[in-house]
């Protein structure tokens, strides 16, 4: 049987609903036997007669103007079927948020004069073997002319900073501002009235997802002229929708059949494999498998943003904390992706589970010549944690209180005003700690034990 | 060499769902000939278990044991949208879009039932092994597979029902950032202990202890699966990974496979204990909240925090490297001796 932890049923006993039958229980993951015993079939074992390869020939130079594209010797290579450049991509801009309504398309499937990072796909060759395309990748000459290079998210913002991006901005425009904004209350007359003020800054290097299988797909060409795509996508639906997009082909002419990956994390919602794959089947009329090397896995498929965070707390005397300022930098690299969302996930995370009077955040998407970021486990909020659970901890040894009780004493409640003007509800941060306080028998006072949730400003 | 050892802190809570909402998932139910019951979705199972989860919130709405429970998904073809498995969002989307296509059938299974024992349905249960019976005369039943039957063969009625869930889109406020961006927030609390050696900066995370509110635990073990796999990639990215060491200085020394990306190994798990509480969401699957992504983030900051317990190096920059650990405690050489 799996290790189960205990459930404390102590704990909101009046609003715990009586026993299930079925819920509650541990029932054993419908896929653990064919994942142990190596029978859960992946989306690369399947194999079809006739399988042609997409291998990738990338961008050399973090910014640079494309010249010249050379593919005659690549074609020449026996086994090679084709080479796509951006001219075979019928609708090539696109960004993936597109479909919740987030604009402009600012990324090109394959890049047209010009690449903004080091890796970006420029040509994909199509050939019988994955050894003939990588030959083919390496026959590739693309002749560049180097453009200046920004690699840091506040120098990116600078004034004289090169403009890298056609909008016209480093960063991501939300409704005419430079940053997503949270504004509540009055920081500036916090600080002004607080005991302390205390400010840091925290920041992260990228992160890669690291899955076991690496990002692919596998394009079958059906008899009635559909196109049926085997994906270790993380989302279906999401994937055909983009690809058609691209594709510019009514969105009945594609079935995506997945629902088996080998880790997601994020990293595999960028729809970056389906669309090259599509086309490469459509003009080769193969089935066609393109899969990233791991070396593609890391260092070209979207890592974790890096971000830089500046927070400046003002805290009373008796550890109140009574205004937070955040200045939050989402290293986006070359291209969106979802990072226009996740910035503002990150802004709506802020100030952390706290009742803060005063709140003033700029939360920036900010573009670089890096590697595009996206989507990972805990999108916007796992490194603001960070920051903020540090920040935390030495205002707690700077006043000479208690971790956990400078903690409680600022959680919120049940009632309360979130920056972000939502009333909070089912709250249990009091809870939490007071119950991780009991395991490691950290002592909390009477008054701390004693506080709840439901005590909030209601 | 000294081993310096230290206790570290960390709370924090974790939106459940698509930020800003706008992400419906869908579920649709038929049963066979022989009363099973095919729960049709296009979602994808990341590992995690959200084809066990669901097929569970389907077996509870109907009143059938796990077994009766088939999940067919991630085909759009012939699986209604989902928006992805992201976000959180799995468990308390599906798993509600799936208990709203099980009432339906649930309804129809019932009505059948019904007629085949002359009663009204309205004084009909399920008793969880596979029969409807008679609420008070437990004799009084009817097994799954006849009344499937019947509602194929002899009724013309097709046991069936249809669910969606959508948090309606919301739209921040530019001006103010005011939104209502999640459905619910779970929470959690994490100790660490540490141990610093202080001539190799070589940090170990010996425990995790750790306290989560999920709203409801749906599936023990697999719950104890989330925090343990999620804390694992927190110690991973406190410690262990990035593809740009020097950033933002540099972007040589990038990794390209396992021999140059370290993770934690075996031998460098934390032991860990937890302990679970369920504030139930009024708006999740029996209460339940999202807890796939946040396990890796409460270790990360306990970590951190730790690491000055153990050695009065503050680190503020992820990852905590060696060589970040050891100019800490050289820095604080040089100040004292200054001093």
């Amino acid at each position: 049987m799996p290790r189960v932890n205990p459930i404390d049923t102590e704990y909101f006993k009046d609003e715990r609903k009586p026993d299930f039958t079925v819920i509650g229980t541990t029932v054993q993951r419908s896929d653990a036997l064919g994942h142990v015993t190596g029978r859960t079939e992946f989306f690369e074992d399947r194999t079809f007669p006739g399988l042609a390869h997409v291998k990738i020939h990338r961008s050399a130079h973090h910014h640079a103007k494309i010249d010249d594209v050379d593919c005659s010797e690549a074609l020449a290579v026996p086994g090679v079927l084709r080479v796509i450049t951006y001219r075979d991509v019928p609708s090539n801009w696109y960004v993936v948020l597109r479909l919740i309504g987030i604009e402009p398309n600012d990324e090109p499937v394959l890049a047209e004069d010009r690449v903004l990072y080091k890796g970006e796909p420029i040509v994909a060759v199509v050939a019988d073997s994955e050894a003939a395309a990588l030959e083919g990748v390496r026959r590739v000459k693309v002749s560049y002319t180097e453009l200046p290079a920004v690699f840091d998210v506040e120098e990116a913002l600078a004034p004289d900073a090169p403009i890298i991006k056609q909008a016209g901005t480093n960063y991501f425009v939300y409704e005419g501002h430079h940053a997503r904004r949270l504004r509540f209350g009055d920081v500036e007359r916090g600080f002004a009235e607080a005991d302390y003020i205390f400010e840091w800054r925290y920041s992260s290097a990228p992160i890669e997802h690291a899955p076991t299988e690496t990002t692919g797909c596998i394009v079958v060409p059906q008899s009635g002229g559909r196109l049926l795509i085997h994906s270790n996508t993380q989302a279906a639906f999401f994937t055909l929708d983009n690809t058609a997009l691209i594709l510019d082909r009514p969105f009945t002419d594609l079935q995506v059949k997945g629902g088996t990956v080998g880790g997601g994390f994020g990293g595999k919602v960028d729809v970056m494999v389906e669309p090259l794959a599509c086309i490469a089947a459509m003009l080769t009329h193969r089935p066609v498998k393109f899969v990233y090397t791991r070396e593609e896995e890391m260092q070209v498929s979207s890592p974790r943003a890096a971000e830089r965070i500046y927070i400046k707390d003002g805290v009373m005397n008796d550890g109140r904390i009574v205004a937070r300022k955040v200045m939050l930098y989402v290293d986006a690299g070359a291209y969106s992706r979802h990072s226009p969302y996740g910035t503002t996930k990150a802004c709506a995370h802020l100030p952390g589970p706290y009742t803060i009077p005063n709140v003033y955040a700029d939360c920036h998407c900010v573009y670089t010549n890096r590697t595009p970021s996206s989507a990972m486990r805990g999108f916007g909020v796992t490194i603001a944690d960070f920051a903020l659970e540090s920040q935390m901890d030495r205002i707690a040894r700077a006043l000479d209180m208690d971790p956990l009780q400078f903690r409680l004493r600022n959680a919120y409640r049940d009632g309360d005003m979130k920056a972000h003007r939502k009333v909070a509800s089912g709250t249990a941060l009091i809870e939490v700690i007071q119950r991780a306080a009991a395991l490691v028998g950290h002592d909390l006072p009477e008054e701390y034990r004693a506080m709840s949730s439901k005590g909030g400003a209601a | 060499m000294t081993l310096l050892r230290g206790r570290g802190y960390a709370s924090v809570n974790y939106p459940t769902g698509m930020n800003l909402g706008g992400d419906p998932s869908q579920a649709l139910i038929h049963a066979t000939t022989m009363g099973g019951f095919v729960v049709s979705l296009s979602s994808v199972d990341l590992g995690q278990g959200l084809k066990t989860v669901v097929a569970q919130c389907a077996a509870e709405t109907l009143g059938m044991p796990m077994e009766n429970v088939i999940i067919d998904t991630a085909d759009t073809d012939t699986g209604p949208h989902c928006m992805g498995t992201f976000a959180s969002r799995g468990t308390h989307r599906v798993g509600n879009a799936v208990i709203m296509a099980a009432r339906e059938a649930r309804e129809v299974m019932l009505d059948v039932a019904a007629e085949e024992l002359e009663v009204d349905a309205g004084d009909l249960e399920t008793d969880g092994t596979g029969y409807v019976r008679l609420k008070g005369s437990p004799e009084t039943k009817i097994h799954i597979s006849e009344v499937a039957l019947a509602a194929h063969f002899k009724q013309g009625k097709s046991i069936s029902g249809r669910g969606i869930y959508l948090k309606e889109r919301n739209y921040p406020v530019p001006e103010t950032g005011e939104m209502d961006p999640d459905s619910c927030q779970a929470h959690a609390c994490t100790v660490a202990e540490v141990e610093v050696d202080d001539e190799t900066g070589v940090v170990t995370v010996l425990s995790l202890h750790n306290t989560y509110e999920i709203g409801r635990a749906l599936n023990p073990g697999m719950v104890a699966q989330q925090i343990e796999g999620g804390a694992w990639m927190g110690v991973s990215h406190a410690i262990f990974e990035s593809t740009e060491p020097y950033y933002p200085a540099s972007r040589d020394h990038g990794p390209v496979d396992f021999s140059e990306y370290l993770m934690p190994g075996p031998a460098e798990i934390p032991v860990q204990t937890s302990v679970i509480l369920e504030r139930p969401a009024s708006n999740g699957p029996f209460g339940a909240k999202g807890i796939g992504e946040m396990t890796a983030n409460a270790p990360i900051p306990a970590i951190a925090n730790a690491i000055f317990d153990a050695c009065g190096v503050r680190l503020t920059t992820m990852p905590f490297t060696p060589e970040s650990v050891l100019r800490g405690i050289d820095a604080r050489r040089d100040d004292a001796l200054s001093a």
